[in-house]
């Protein structure tokens, strides 16, 4: 059945159709319509969250917990949202994930007129664009089945035109919606500086992949008819090129990046002039060209605001030299130019190479981009051709995080982390974290996981510092609330931007200049945001712990535990070291991970480094055999 | 002395590899020379693997050393000098504190210290010098100038007078540890 739908109606139709179970957005003009209509599909959860990055974080962690999910945005939200979205493009996906940028040419209802398919290079993520309503719900199904084959997130970018107008649809019977199991991958999740270099290399293998990928998939066609001149386009534009020039041959492109440069090649040397025609930027002409190919494109079009039909008419004529009104003065003088530049492969049928001398037409001879070689993998790893074992860093001794992840490991939950010194919970012993995206969100990508997959709400937790909870924690903690999830936050409070090297932050006291500045109230804040279970508890004190993290995980509600206990290397530490008599030899202590404690190989006891041990009593509270105890009790 | 000196500080986070990295870069200085010196650090901060790379002579444009073409290693630990001799030139030297800090595999028992570590380091070193850089800072009342008893030896190997060092030492140390470091800086500039 054929009806009449915008192309937001389509994308929201294209999520319900091919398997869509999570949908998260920021309203923006022309994208808010997308979720509106998802809306309607109650078989999608689908959610406002209070921000562009924090809807991207909870899509990113709806697709790691195995969902099909899309999030939508206007152009402006992906600077928001370009946090998560950039190192998203490095953990990819379980389920596939779709972000939708709607961009505004011409400024109908925005700021400014971004072009956001620069985002798909920077981000080295691929790129569809759609050029009406039916390609923009076929372009959801391809987004969808290209990041799950190709492990990445997918930019759709729309404008406009797209989002708002109106065209034909074949509608289609859903698919069924099945969300992949949950297993953790820390190495591909976690985006310490160890996996993410790993990771790096992964993208350059997928773009190698996406690279031949782009070459044969159908939605970048070449639509040959007269070969006198040839226009590529992508996007809106290209309807527009099609009304203005029906007998032109057209290279259509729906995936906009990475391109694909043979067709590209192959097709400018079927054409005698080559044509872009794009809005905004000049993306695809300056690609094109530095491919080593001749084209025509913002020298005759407008790098701002929408084309339409007789724009792209009146000035590709007048390149052309088809026309004597001309809609640009000089247009014959710079037709001439072009023509002498461009890629002629016949001087002779070449009409715009009609005044110029024939030698000026030279051949289109395209230059493949050099292929990245091993130099790149050499540049990546560390030189460290000798068998020396890794001396990975570690949380300090008596670091008050530690306790935390050994509990968090203990009861086998499943981790939401995020950015600083309690990153390093990742690491052997500990490895009690599942993700790592970037600052913030923990909180927001478990709320993405709880809603793709319930059963992990009960074994959930998401841990973030105290400085990054202020960062960018708090939003993520609101939509928690807002859009009823119910996991458990754990604000790892140590009173001090720790990993940087001690910065004083908004619940410090203390501003760069020195000055007393008043204190954020966690407790306070966290019931403000409407968090009814609030709970603090020193994270020294194991049992407590771990009572009440098993108690606000069970509770199907949001609960924030604040631990409470300055960074170990701000105090003035006065505790006595520990000492270990009648060690029985089991390790328990060794699980913390503490540097001041190590196995002494001779006699398989564990031995404490009292230049190093602070004291804080860990490791004392999981010896059976009371062996850990001050020095001199 | 040739017109260009690389040399590669390696150790572990917290054993002031920095400050000593400073101290060289303010002799360079002192004597006229450009200098440049690239540290990385963030996570390595917390007892992880560091490395300050200093480069002077009479122009230096590249901050990083190359694997091959480091002319003197400081290793502040022994299994980091072993990790990074790679980077030493045929004919280099390297000064190696012989000091041992455990990584957490091996605290934990997951992964072996290698035994025999110097003489597998001298083996690849033509010129090796091993200091007790420790316990000479532990007898002067402070472990923590290892790094600048260090510093005295690198002295001792470079063609610079002495009074710079020690007047880049006056300009780079706080007042209230100034004594101890010059002492610990002569302990090692008298180690050879
Ligand atoms: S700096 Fe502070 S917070 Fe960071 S690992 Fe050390 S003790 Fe823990
Ligand atoms: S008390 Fe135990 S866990 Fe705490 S610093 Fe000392 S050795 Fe480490």
């Amino acid at each position: 059945m054929k009806t009449l739908l915008t192309g937001n109606e389509a994308i929201a139709r294209g999520a319900y159709e091919y398997g869509v179970s999570v949908a998260a957005a920021y309203p923006g003009t022309p994208s808010t319509e997308i979720l509106e209509n998802i809306a309607k599909y109650p078989e999608i959860y689908c959610q406002w969250s209070p921000n562009e990055k924090v809807a991207m974080e909870v899509g990113v962690g709806a697709a790691i917990a195995g969902a099909r999910t899309i999030v939508t945005m206007k152009h402006v939200g992906v600077n928001v949202a370009a946090d998560p979205l950039f190192t998203a493009a490095y953990t990819g996906v379980r389920g596939g994930l779709v972000l939708v940028s709607a961009d505004d040419p011409g400024m109908h209802s925005s700021q400014n007129e971004q072009d956001n398919r620069n985002y798909a290079p920077f981000a080295k993520i691929p790129m569809l664009e759609p050029s009406d309503s039916q390609e923009a719900k076929d372009m959801v199904k391809l987004a969808l089945d290209m990041s799950e084959r190709f492990d990445t997130p997918v930019l759709l970018r729309i404008t406009t035109r797209i989002a708002h107008s109106q065209s034909l649809v074949e509608l289609g019977e859903p698919i069924e919606r099945t969300v992949q199991p949950y297993s953790k991958d820390a190495k591909k999740y976690v985006m310490i500086p160890a996996y993410a270099r790993t990771r790096r290399l992964f993208i350059e293998e997928r773009d190698k992949q996406l690279g031949e990928f782009t070459e044969t998939v159908d939605v970048n066609r070449i639509e040959m008819a007269d070969p006198s001149f040839g226009i590529i386009t992508s996007g809106v534009a290209y309807q527009y090129v099609r009304e203005a020039f029906p007998d032109a041959s057209l290279l259509r492109l729906g995936m906009t990046h990475p391109l694909p440069k043979q067709k590209i090649a192959e097709f400018a040397a079927a054409v005698d002039v080559l044509f872009v025609v794009e809005e905004l930027d000049p993306y695809l002409e300056d690609r094109i060209r530095a491919l080593g190919i001749d084209v025509i494109g913002k020298a005759f079009l407008p790098a701002y605001g929408e084309l339409s039909v007789s724009l792209v008419k009146t000035r590709l004529m007048a390149a052309l030299g088809m026309t004597s009104e001309a809609a640009y003065d000089s247009a014959n003088d710079v037709a001439s130019d072009a023509a002498a530049t461009s890629d002629c492969a016949s001087a002779d049928s070449c009409a715009a190479c009609a005044n110029v001398a024939a030698e000026a037409c030279q051949t289109a001879q395209p230059i493949q981009s050099a292929q990245p070689d091993e130099q790149s993998n050499a540049v990546i790893a560390t030189a460290e051709p000798f068998d020396a074992p890794v001396r990975p860093p570690v949380m300090c001794p008596g670091c008050p995080h530690r306790g935390v992840f050994y509990t968090l490991r203990q009861l086998r939950l499943v981790v939401s982390g995020d950015i600083g010194c309690y990153t390093l919970g990742t690491m052997a012993p500990l490895e009690a974290i599942d993700t790592c995206i970037c600052m913030g969100a923990s909180i927001s990508g478990a709320l993405g996981m709880e809603k793709a997959n319930p059963d992990l709400a009960r074994r959930l937790v998401s841990v973030i510092g105290d400085s990054t909870f202020l960062h960018s924690g708090v939003t993520g903690l609101m939509d928690i609330v807002y859009n009823g999830g119910t996991s458990t936050v754990i604000i790892l409070d140590n009173s001090i931007t720790a990993m940087t090297g001690h910065q004083h932050n908004p619940s410090t006291g203390k501003t760069l200049m020195g000055k007393d500045a008043p204190v954020v109230d966690f407790v306070a804040l966290a019931k403000a945001l409407g968090v009814r279970r609030v709970v603090e508890v020193d994270p020294l004190d194991l049992d407590r712990l771990k009572a009440v993290i098993k108690e606000e995980v069970a509770a199907p509600e949001p609960s924030v535990i604040i631990t409470r206990r300055p960074c170990a290397l701000i105090v003035k530490n006065t505790e006595t070291p520990l000492e270990c008599v009648g060690c029985k030899g089991c390790k328990a202590c060794l699980r913390l991970g503490c540097p001041a404690l190590s196995l002494d190989k001779g006699t398989r006891k564990v031995v404490v480094n009292s230049a190093l041990c602070t004291g804080c009593g860990l490791c004392a509270q999981l010896c059976l055999f009371n062996a850990l105890r001050k020095a001199g009790e | 002395m040739k017109t260009g000196m690389n040399i590669l500080l390696v150790g572990v986070g917290g054993q002031g590899t920095i400050l000593a990295s400073k101290i060289l870069s303010h002799v360079a200085l002192a004597q006229g020379w450009d200098v440049k010196m690239s540290e990385i650090h963030g996570m390595a901060q917390r007892g992880g693997s560091v490395v300050t790379q200093v480069r002077l002579g009479e122009k230096v444009h590249s901050p990083i050393i190359e694997p091959g073409e480091a002319d003197v290693i400081v290793a502040f630990e022994k299994l980091e000098a072993f990790r990074w001799t790679h980077m030493l030139r045929p004919g280099g030297a390297m000064i190696v504190n012989d000091q041992k800090i455990e990584p957490l595999p091996v605290l934990i028992g997951a992964a072996a210290y290698p035994e025999e570590i110097i003489e597998s380091i001298g083996q690849r070193v033509g010129r090796l010098t091993v200091v007790p850089a420790l316990d000479l800072a532990t007898k002067l009342g402070n472990p923590k100038a290892a790094n600048v008893v260090l510093m005295g030896v690198l002295a001792s190997v470079m063609d610079i007078p002495r009074e710079t060092w020690e007047a880049a030492l006056e300009a780079r140390v706080p007042a209230r540890f100034l004594e101890l470091n010059q002492r610990a800086f002569a302990a090692g500039f008298e180690t050879k």
